[in-house]
């Protein structure tokens, strides 16, 4: 009937134009706020937008914080990741809900949540600050738990995840031969699960640069000691939309940068 | 096509409870019209009708804001000053930090929040501050005045800033007042946009809030009228 039939046994290579069509929206979702940005950046004006104090102080601080609060996440995130996916216990499935929570959670709420907690009158923050002095909204210790809080799922699932899948007879196999729990799990595990590791540390790190919400309500907003780069890009907008769109580039470009570094040289490993 | 009825406001977030009565009664009054608030920093509200938001009507916190708005040609009427706020401390209830007026905006030991410098109750917080020669030790900008009030008000910050009629509105912060000579009177224009697509309902709804009906809410709230 139609012309453009494929002859027989020789299948149609080409995709179906309404998959091309629909899939070709589905990008521009993706590609059009983004032309958007770059339509209206002042190239010429770049390097002196970029060198403001307010920029290397956001730039400065959503380094620092978001790297430690992936150090953090590593710390804690990867043995919580061990717990889940190698013993069995009641409420397994509670805990992987509980841990996934903050991906799907409104940063907001999560601040919120955070304040009620762990603010000065929260429900561990009153006796904390009373005992220790220690106040953490509104201190970069309050940001770097606003990203935690936000980003180590990242890290939590993608672990998790490749220990399920990890052959546990490699495991077997060295402690067989005489291997300790801990030289197993440094000489074995961790190795195996390298690629996996490293991909959720980045996307932890990347999270936990781009945290808004979480931030803002959590440990407020004040140059040099709690705003990031999203928070100086949102106060920016309202102020000095160049260096708004100057900041944006920045964090478009790094985001940009590390995700497709990821894919290239570790997604295959998920 | 959307339905004709959909009216855009878009006020300061000092307005929030004023507007939020003054919405419904207009509604009752014209039962064709149902008045949709979008509430934030004037400066937020700003950006967005400059960037081209189909905003029926802007009630701006300053005039700095409707200016550049009435500058971009943006406006369909002549904003009018619609009413007059002034600045107070607003304190966690009881006072745990036992602030006693601005000076204490200059203890570092405090935890103190102002709105933002680009949020017109962060503009005339400064202002204030200023006029009273106190350096204020900043803990936080927060990004509009309903945010700061909270955190005021869940004892999180020790002190801040914000409108007469924001103590009045929130059952969980006390005011202190601040001297009349230090203190600014906010002024708040309002007018009709060009974006917009129910004209008439707007000039409805700016024709309420001028009304001595409209008056009277906004009074009630605290606001002084023009």
């Amino acid at each position: 009937m139609s012309v453009n039939a494929p002859e027989r046994g020789r299948p149609d290579r080409r995709p179906p134009l309404v998959l091309i069509i629909l899939g070709g929206v589905g990008l521009a979702v993706f590609v059009i706020p983004l032309a958007g940005l770059l339509a209206r950046t002042p190239w010429s004006a770049l390097p002196r937008l970029l060198s403001g104090d307010v920029v290397t102080d956001a730039l400065w601080l959503s380094l620092s914080t978001s790297l430690a609060a992936t150090v953090i996440a590593a710390l804690i995130g990867v043995p919580l990741a061990w717990l889940m996916a190698r013993v069995e216990f009641p409420g397994r499935y509670l805990v992987r809900g509980l841990v996934t929570l903050p991906l799907v959670l409104p940063p907001v709420v999560g601040g919120a949540a955070l304040l009620f907690a762990l603010g000065r009158r929260g429900l561990i923050g009153e006796p904390l600050s009373e005992a220790t002095g220690l106040v953490l909204p509104f201190s970069t210790w309050g940001v770097v738990l606003a990203n935690t809080f936000v980003a180590m799922p990242f890290l939590v699932i993608t672990v998790e995840g490749a220990l399920r899948n990890l052959d546990q007879r490699f495991e077997g196999a060295a402690a067989t031969l005489g291997a300790g729990r801990w030289t197993v799990l440094r000489r074995v595990t961790l190795p195996m699960i390298a690629p996996s590791l490293v991909a959720g540390l980045v996307l932890t790190w990347a999270r936990a640069l781009g945290e808004f919400g979480a931030t803002i309500t959590f440990a407020g907003n004040l140059q040099g000691r709690t705003q990031t780069l999203p928070l100086a890009v949102f106060v920016a907008l309202e102020s000095d939309r160049d260096t708004a769109i100057a900041l944006s580039l920045v964090m478009v470009a790094v985001s940009l940068g590390v995700l497709i570094l990821l894919r290239e040289r570790w997604w295959k490993a998920l | 096509m959307p339905p004709p009825d959909d009216l855009f406001v878009s006020a300061a977030a000092s307005l929030t409870d004023a507007f939020g009565e003054i919405g419904s009664a207009v509604e009752e009054a014209n039962p064709d019209v149902r008045v949709l608030l979008n509430l934030g920093s004037s400066a937020s509200l700003r950006q967005q009708i400059l960037e081209g938001a189909p905003v029926d009507v802007f009630a701006s916190a300053d005039t700095a804001s409707m200016a550049q708005i009435v500058e971009s040609g943006d406006t369909a009427t002549d904003p009018e000053i619609f009413a007059r706020n002034t600045m107070e401390i607003a304190l966690p209830a009881g006072n745990p930090a036992r602030i006693t007026g601005l000076g204490d905006f200059a203890d570092e030991e405090l935890l103190i929040g102002l709105c933002a410098a680009t949020a017109p109750c962060g503009v005339h917080a400064r202002e204030v501050l200023e006029n009273a020669g106190v350096i204020p030790s900043i803990d936080s900008n927060e990004p509009d005045v309903r945010a700061l009030l909270n955190k005021v008000g869940a004892g999180e910050l020790d002190a801040g800033i914000v409108y007469q009629t924001d103590v009045l509105s929130s059952g969980d912060v006390e005011g202190l007042a601040i001297p009349d000579d230090v203190n600014v009177i906010a002024d708040y224009p309002i007018a009709v946009l060009v974006n917009g697509s129910h004209p008439m309902a707007g000039s409805l709804f700016v024709e309420f809030v001028l009304s001595e009906e409209g008056q009277s809410i906004l009074n009630r709230y605290g606001f002084s009228s023009p």
